[in-house]
């Protein structure tokens, strides 16, 4: 109580001695001295501490609500740990609502595992100052203040939150609906695979672009020109590009089996030395190790442009009969496209960017969209086993357009025509997505 | 067993598996796994940087030892290439940053890299307006569908478009958000389900032809 | 018909040479068309102008000189916005040859509003590694930002006193030539739950619509048509508004052609219909 009392004489006289800084100013400035204590004369304890959910550990989640009139303000939140406090963070917009106190690489154990932790927010008008932060963290502060205040402004502090705890999950329940249908589409790829064991004839559909691939080898080399394979300007760790690649393998051996001759400019070095790797093994498998040759699959540049002048530049001088363009692109697609129509090789170009596609489309003789490109290697192989993989894929297709439809109607009965069931109902699917 | 082509299979199983698991688990050890292997990667392709600078310099070298055909081009980059990089580094040496304002880095990346990208990206210009007069034929109906759209998202996309009627541009946005975006979810949704297929094969090891 | 037959074997120069026309022409005789700013771009104007005074926005250079056209208007729009309500904008860039273009951008614009260096702006430069960094901006910045630009310690300069990850910005905003922000949106975004906004070149700007329709970025601004109603919000035309005209006429051009391009089309068919009828 005593020390209530003083402390509140302390700010009474720290706003008093402001006041007056503040009417001794010529010109005065528009800071209002005021403005916290005329519109929350007490911010309890505003701080909700948690665990951070679902995470590896070494993490507080803090959460405020303030009313709408306070959203400009700032916030500084305090952490103390025993007698040592610290500044998690200064200046955060009232409105954000929420902040979170972490490890970083540098400190690993800025928060402990089962340590207890309290907490204390600071109120400001204005951008707190450095003699506040350091007063902040310093022993003599007292952490049951209400008001502090500096030559600028006034501050108002919190009453203090806490203890709270972090600890690591062992599971990351956000994830729970990606590990279910992880589940359903593994057994489903399963179970089709089985199947195919067993002797059933699973069917995938024409695909007239991977059709054309052996057309297109032939008549280049009939024509006695090379065949040009573009991965685009994806990496290794791209899907498109090991789409690409596999695509490629299959491309490659055909090139073996009718002696021509393969030339892969490459955009990453990974995926240069990988295609390499994928031609070699190509040519052994068609028997004509002897063909392949290390140097016709080279790196031109990481430069997205650099790199379409580079091919753009190949094309006019080499004159490939067939161009192939499969894997990432992004807007040199139709730069490299143009190209190659414009020297009148066969095209047959792939890509999961669906920007590109309609580029594509304009300008190839055939288009591989999205997940024909990534069923290529299936098609090309036509391997039972394989096929099973995209027998699974669209039954998992029906589910999701089974989900769709039932979001569907849900969403017009429920938010749409506000019948409460429904709304309900559309509610919780959200909720379960 | 465990040789020649079942080792590289083994790893790749064993990779995927514990990625997919520390996508789930975030407690340690597997919590952690993710951002190290990006770590991992970031450095690893640092070093493969010299492979390809290998084979750029290695095949131009090779042509002009021979005196291939337009030898002379291969002669241009490798002076290029020994250019940027010695102005790089005295620019490093020199100010402390090849970007810096005043090195000679600095001076090819803004009279040489920028108008030579701003000319390579300008040709989609020309070359979008060559593909347009040659592609887009209203063949059949919904070709003709397709072109109809194309020429009112095209119009309400520019000023051109607000002056003609104040309610293109409005129509025209309507067309990206929904129509234009119900197609692409729809591709998408089987773009990813594809992915997920290739993932689920070659963790499997049914898919190899990316191996050697 | 010969007209027909010639015109269906057009040489494409000639549809080049027409081009560089009706792109060049405009750009020197400046005509003046209306621009009326749409939402997606507004959402962007708006939500900046409401952020109190101070607040830190970080900002992305994702493109490079091939996009500059495109992103280099928005950028210097958007910086001078940012002074004129006194925020404070921290520059980082993901694609290294955009360094000098970012650094370009901010240095011109900061001069013109007389901002100061560390104080209310900051260029922390490019490091490698998109997603480990985002991730990594998620727990504190330092851990890939120690130095800035020049290398020097952040920790010297006032304006990064107390920043330390996402929880500091009030907003990012990423300038992507490529598909950068789909990792934004991804980490920043879905992980840590970062106000985003982006500005994307016009041929992907298509692409993001996933991410304003669900909310999961404030707004788009998309290629020079974008950049151009951000000028015009922040009411200083410049080059994206000198542009539009450029991009008006080649595109009734384009239109132009396609018309052009299906009347021979028509033509031809009939043509070969009536010879092979006799």
């Amino acid at each position: 109580m005593k020390k209530n009392l003083v402390l509140l004489l302390l700010s009474l006289t720290l706003l008093f001695s402001f006041s007056f800084a503040q009417e001794q100013a010529s010109g005065g400035t528009d800071l209002n001295p005021n403005a916290i204590s005329s519109e929350t004369e007490r911010l309890g304890s505003m701080l909700q501490l948690s665990d951070i959910p679902n995470d590896g550990g070494g993490g507080i989640e803090i959460n405020w609500t303030l009313n709408d009139s306070l959203s400009n303000y700032f916030i500084t939140i305090i952490r103390r740990e025993g007698n040592i406090k610290k500044i998690v963070a200064s200046d955060l917009l009232a409105s954000s609502g929420q902040v979170r106190d972490v490890n970083s690489d540098e400190n690993k154990s800025n928060v402990k595992d089962g340590t207890e932790y309290f907490y204390t927010a600071v109120l400001s008008e204005y951008a707190v100052s450095q003699e506040i932060l350091d007063y902040l963290v310093c022993d003599s502060l007292d952490m049951e203040a209400m008001t502090i205040a500096d030559a600028n402004q006034v501050y108002l502090i919190s009453d203090e939150s806490g203890p709270v705890k972090s600890k690591a999950s062992w599971f990351n329940l956000e994830r729970l609906t990606v590990l279910i249908s992880a589940i359903i589409i593994t057994f489903l790829f399963l179970l089709y695979l089985q199947l195919a064991r067993k002797g059933k004839e699973l069917y995938i559909r024409k695909i007239s672009g991977l059709d054309a691939v052996e057309e297109a080898v032939g008549r280049s080399t009939e024509m006695g020109k090379p065949i040009m394979y573009i991965l685009g300007i994806g990496y290794v760790t791209d899907i498109p590009t090991i789409a690409g690649l596999t695509i490629l393998g299959r491309v490659s051996k055909k090139v073996a089996e009718y002696e021509t001759k393969i030339l892969v400019p490459s955009y990453d070095p990974v995926v240069m030395t990988t295609a390499q790797e994928v031609v070699k093994e190509a040519f052994t498998e068609a028997g004509r190790p002897d063909l392949y040759n290390k140097n016709d699959i080279m790196y031109i540049t990481q430069d997205q442009f650099g790199y379409a002048a580079g091919v753009d530049g190949m094309m006019l001088r080499e004159k490939p009969g067939a161009v192939f363009l499969q894997g990432l692109f992004f807007a040199e697609s139709l730069i490299l496209a143009e190209t190659g129509h414009s020297i009148g090789a066969i095209q047959i170009a792939g890509t999961t960017e669906t920007a590109q596609l309609p580029f594509f489309v304009a300008a190839c003789d055939y288009t591989l969209i999205g997940e024909e490109m990534m069923a290529a290697s299936v098609y090309l192989q036509k391997d039972p086993l394989m096929l099973s993989s995209i027998a699974a894929e669209d039954v998992m297709k029906v589910i999701i357009i089974i989900i769709l439809l039932i979001g569907l109607i849900l969403g017009i009965l429920g938010p749409g025509m506000h019948i409460e069931f429904f709304d309900k109902l559309f509610n919780l699917l959200i909720e379960i997505l | 067993m465990l040789k020649g082509k079942n080792i590289p299979l083994a790893i790749t199983f064993t990779v995927g598996l514990i990625m997919i698991v520390s996508f789930f688990i975030p407690h340690r050890p597997f919590g952690d796994i993710e951002q190290i292997s990006l770590k991992w990667y970031s450095i690893i392709a640092g070093f493969t940087m010299l492979l390809g600078v290998d084979s750029l310099l290695g095949l131009h070298f090779r042509k002009v030892k021979r005196k291939e055909e337009n030898w002379i081009h291969s002669i241009v980059l490798i002076a290029g290439f020994v250019m940027v990089v010695i102005a790089g580094v005295w620019g490093t040496i020199q100010y402390g940053s090849a970007f810096d304002e005043r090195s000679f880095f600095t001076y090819i990346y803004n009279y040489f890299i920028v108008p030579l990208q701003s000319t390579m990206f300008s040709l989609l210009a020309f070359f979008v307006a060559s593909a347009a007069y040659r592609a887009f034929r209203a063949r059949n109906v919904d070709a003709a569908l397709l072109l109809i759209t194309a020429i009112i998202v095209m119009l309400g996309r520019v000023p051109v478009g607000e002056l003609i009627s104040p309610y293109l541009p409005k129509f025209t946005d309507w067309i990206m958000e929904v129509p234009q975006m119900a197609a692409k979810r729809g591709i998408g949704l089987g773009i990813y389900l594809g992915a997920l297929g290739v993932s689920i094969r070659i963790i499997l090891g049914i898919e190899r032809s990316y191996l050697s | 018909m010969k007209i027909f037959e010639k015109l269906s074997h057009i040489d494409r120069r000639f549809i080049y040479i027409l081009i560089a026309i009706v792109v060049i022409v405009p750009l020197l005789l400046k005509p003046k068309l209306p621009i009326v700013p749409t939402k997606p771009v507004k959402d962007i104007y708006d939500y900046v102008e409401n952020l109190p005074q101070g607040s830190n926005i970080l900002i992305s250079i994702d493109y490079d000189a091939a996009s500059m056209p495109e992103q280099q208007p928005f950028l210097e729009a958007l910086l001078r916005q940012c002074f004129r309500n006194k925020l404070k904008p921290i520059m980082i860039v993901q694609w290294q040859l955009g360094a000098p273009l970012g650094t370009t951008g901010l240095e011109k614009i900061a001069k013109e509003c007389n901002a100061q260096y560390g104080v209310d702006y900051i260029n922390l430069g490019y490091r490698p590694g998109y997603v480990a960094q985002m991730v990594g901006i998620g727990r504190e910045i330092r851990d890939y930002f120690a130095v800035d630009y020049k290398n020097v310690s952040i920790d010297s300069f006032p304006i990064m006193r107390n920043i330390h990850n996402y929880n500091d910005f009030a907003l990012l905003v990423g300038l992507e030539a490529g598909a950068t922000y789909l990792l934004w949106v991804e980490y920043a975004g879905g992980r840590f739950k970062q106000k985003i906004a982006l500005a994307l070149n016009a041929v992907s700007a298509p692409d993001a619509y996933y991410f304003y329709q669900s909310k999961q970025i404030i707004g788009l601004v998309g290629g020079m048509k974008g950049a151009a109603e951000y000028e015009v919000l922040e009411n200083k035309p410049d080059l994206a508004v000198a542009g539009m005209a450029s991009q008006s006429y080649s595109h009734i051009l384009i239109i132009l052609f396609i018309v052009l391009g299906n009347i021979t089309y028509f033509v031809e068919k009939s043509r070969k219909k009536k010879e092979g009828g006799r």
